[in-house]
């Protein structure tokens, strides 16, 4: 433990922290990039100090993400997505300092959360890990879904065009299974690759939005955002703790928890953060509309999944995403071999890093407070400034992320096409959630009825997968029953 | 609006008939002991963005859906206007890259659009607008190697000059 707190460890820390937020504050870019661009610089110091700089770039980026979601309304990295919901409604309303303060105090605690279970726990949740299959990741994919069932608003159709049309958008490119050229739309080659995440995202968070904004407000919009002070600081942070502490909660334990799982990650354990506190809210309709515990649920869920997912890492040697992939390239590259012998074998490197997760947590929240008035000053500028700044760092985040001027040519159609269906009430969201779960839901479940010879009772016979699909139907089908018997009732008088 | 809503509900029906055609070029059925082929979760879903756009038709005609009950116009004036500079500014933002590169215009993008739509004062326009793509620039280029398209060849000595500066 005693490793993290050396000065070069803490110097390196406070260092990665920084350029993480940075980082993840930029639309398109995410802990992957930070992570993978640095690996060349961490040869330059001890392999312990590495793997510690590492984490620090991760945890920066994981609190950067709730920036771009807050102040500009685009959620750089798939994380982030549920951070928008009410991020962005609290920006506008001129309280993206308690949405800001919100989202640090919630990935503090989510983060701390992890640790502590990490810290206790680490051997025996990974072979709770290890138990998920296929079918058992289908089913949790299935709860997400059913967790956001009532996100979309009133029109039913429209909302089930919308999460339809983000799972099909998500099949496009290859077969997973078969290895087959699908859905290659017009026959353009562009199609092969797939359309990910961030085209539709930036699409229709960084352009159709805008664009919507513009129209609605005839250009003119009123900034309502206050200069940041120490004591309105202090009073958010009070507000923060009073209005965001359930979802904080929620999302801090069911975080870690599927953060763990190697297939899952942060990002469905934000989404279904999100969904599980707006059901257990009494006050439910303020999701959406900037609710503290929309913002909490799903920062501090994805502060925690993202620690939860260094546990299979480090315990089996199996990444859980994108990023622990490139660390678990790392640690190779210095010698290290992940998997359960690590915990014998290297047990100063192990404990060490563990204890940089804490230090790098309280400085990703130090660092995070005190950047913020000055994501707060960003929000004060003239809208027609603003507003292009946002266009260029949708187009050149977007480029950064996919390197390819096809998939920027689509987040403009994606743009557009979102402004026209917005003026028609279709809700978007449903749409960039499903392009973000369809691409690990499908596989899981033909991988499932591969498994069982193509029997469906796979999902219902197996001790996780059994309840889990039972609560996610019950979850799926409630509102539409709700719904029915509200007409009923109507039509009876 | 009450156009609006069925032409677009007609245009995104046409999409999901497309989409589920494109579909059928993998197995679209149930392969028995192997689960559904390779088309069917797309075959399938598209199928369901369908009737959803039947339901929506639905209520357009039986005129629930507040767009259905609505005669203002979809766009005013203002609206269609607004949609040709900003819309119209995207996408010469977005044509502009291959040839003047990402940089050359984003500068341009700025100038236009803090100057033509924004109206503000030149002494803001010109250092905005060379100011925010040379540090993108070496945000991009130099700190994290993500290199941006370079435009055509008479954008290079510029480049080179940028290239010389960080290696």
């Amino acid at each position: 433990m005693l490793l993290a707190l050396e000065p070069l460890n803490l110097m390196l820390i406070i260092i990665g922290v920084s350029v993480g937020l940075f980082i993840g504050a930029m639309p398109g870019l995410g802990s992957v990039n930070g992570v993978a661009i640095l690996l060349p610089v961490t040869f330059l110091v001890p392999p312990s100090g590495a793997i510690i700089f590492l984490a620090a770039i991760y945890y920066g980026a994981m609190y950067g993400g709730a920036v771009s979601s807050i102040t500009l309304g685009i959620p750089g990295a798939s994380t982030a997505v549920a951070t928008t919901f009410d991020g962005r409604p609290l920006a506008r309303q001129g309280r993206a300092s308690l949405a800001l303060v919100t989202a640090a105090i919630a990935s503090f605690i989510g983060g701390s959360v992890a640790n502590i279970l990490f810290t206790a726990f680490a051997p025996l949740l990974a072979s709770v890990a290890l138990s998920f299959g296929p079918p058992e990741v289908f089913a949790l994919m299935l709860l997400a879904f059913a967790t956001f069932v009532g996100l979309g608003g009133d029109d039913i159709p429209k909302t089930i065009f919308s999460i339809c049309f983000g799972l099909v958008i998500g099949a496009v490119g290859f077969d997973e299974i078969s290895g087959a050229p699908r859905l290659v739309l017009f026959d353009i080659n562009g199609f092969l690759q797939g359309i990910g995440f961030l085209v539709l995202a930036i699409g229709v968070y960084g352009i159709g939005e805008m664009l919507w904004t513009i129209e609605q407000t005839r250009g003119e919009v009123t900034k309502t955002t206050p200069k940041m002070t120490v004591k309105g600081m202090a009073a958010d942070t009070k507000e923060a703790a009073k209005r965001g502490w359930k979802g904080t909660t929620i999302g801090s334990f069911l975080g870690f928890f599927v953060g763990i799982l190697p297939a899952a990650g942060a990002t469905p354990g934000s989404l279904m953060s999100y969904g599980v506190a707006k059901m257990l809210s009494r006050t439910p309709d303020e999701f959406g509309k900037g609710s503290p515990d929309g913002v909490a649920a799903p920062e501090a869920a994805n502060n925690s999944a993202s620690t939860g997912s260094m546990l299979p890492m480090l315990t089996l040697g199996i990444p859980g995403s994108p990023t622990t992939a490139i660390l678990l390239g790392g640690m190779v590259i210095w010698g290290l071999t992940p998997g359960p012998r690590l915990f014998v074998d290297e047990q100063e490197f192990v404990w060490g890093l563990i204890g940089s997760f804490y230090i790098s947590n309280a400085a990703a929240l130090l660092i995070n407070l005190a950047f913020i008035p000055l994501f707060i000053w960003m929000l004060r500028m003239p809208f027609t400034i603003l507003a292009p700044m946002i266009f260029v760092l949708s187009i050149a985040g977007g480029f950064a992320a996919t390197r390819d001027m096809f998939d920027v040519w689509l987040m403009v159609i994606f743009g557009i096409g979102a402004f026209f269906l917005r003026k028609f009430d279709y809700p978007l969201a449903p749409a960039v959630l499903a392009i973000v779960l369809g691409p690990i839901a499908e596989p899981t479940l033909r991988q499932s009825l591969l498994l069982s010879s193509g029997d469906p009772s796979i999902f219902f016979t197996r001790p996780i997968a059994g309840p889990i699909t039972v609560v996610a139907l019950i979850l799926i089908f409630l509102p539409l029953f709700k719904y029915l018997r509200r007409k009923k009732a109507q039509a009876a008088g | 609006m009450r156009l609006g809503e069925i032409v677009t509900a007609g245009v995104l029906a046409i999409l999901s008939i497309y989409l589920m055609w494109k579909s059928t070029e993998l197995p679209v059925g149930y392969i028995a002991g192997e689960g559904p082929g390779g088309g069917a979760w797309p075959f399938w879903l598209s199928g369901i963005m369908l009737l959803s756009c039947g339901m929506i038709a639905l209520n357009w005609w039986r005129g629930t859906s507040p767009p259905s009950q609505s005669d203002e116009p979809m766009l005013d004036g203002y609206g269609w206007r607004m949609l040709a500079l900003v819309g119209g500014g995207i996408i010469g933002f977005v044509a502009l890259v291959n040839i003047i590169s990402m940089y050359g215009a984003i500068a341009v993008f700025l100038l236009y659009y803090t100057r033509a739509l924004g109206r503000h004062p030149w002494t803001l326009v010109l250092p905005l607008s060379l100011l925010t793509p040379i540090a993108l620039f070496f945000f991009f280029e130099g700190a994290m190697t993500i290199t941006m398209p370079t435009g055509m060849p008479f954008m290079d000595p510029i480049f080179d000059i940028g290239y010389e500066i960080i290696y």
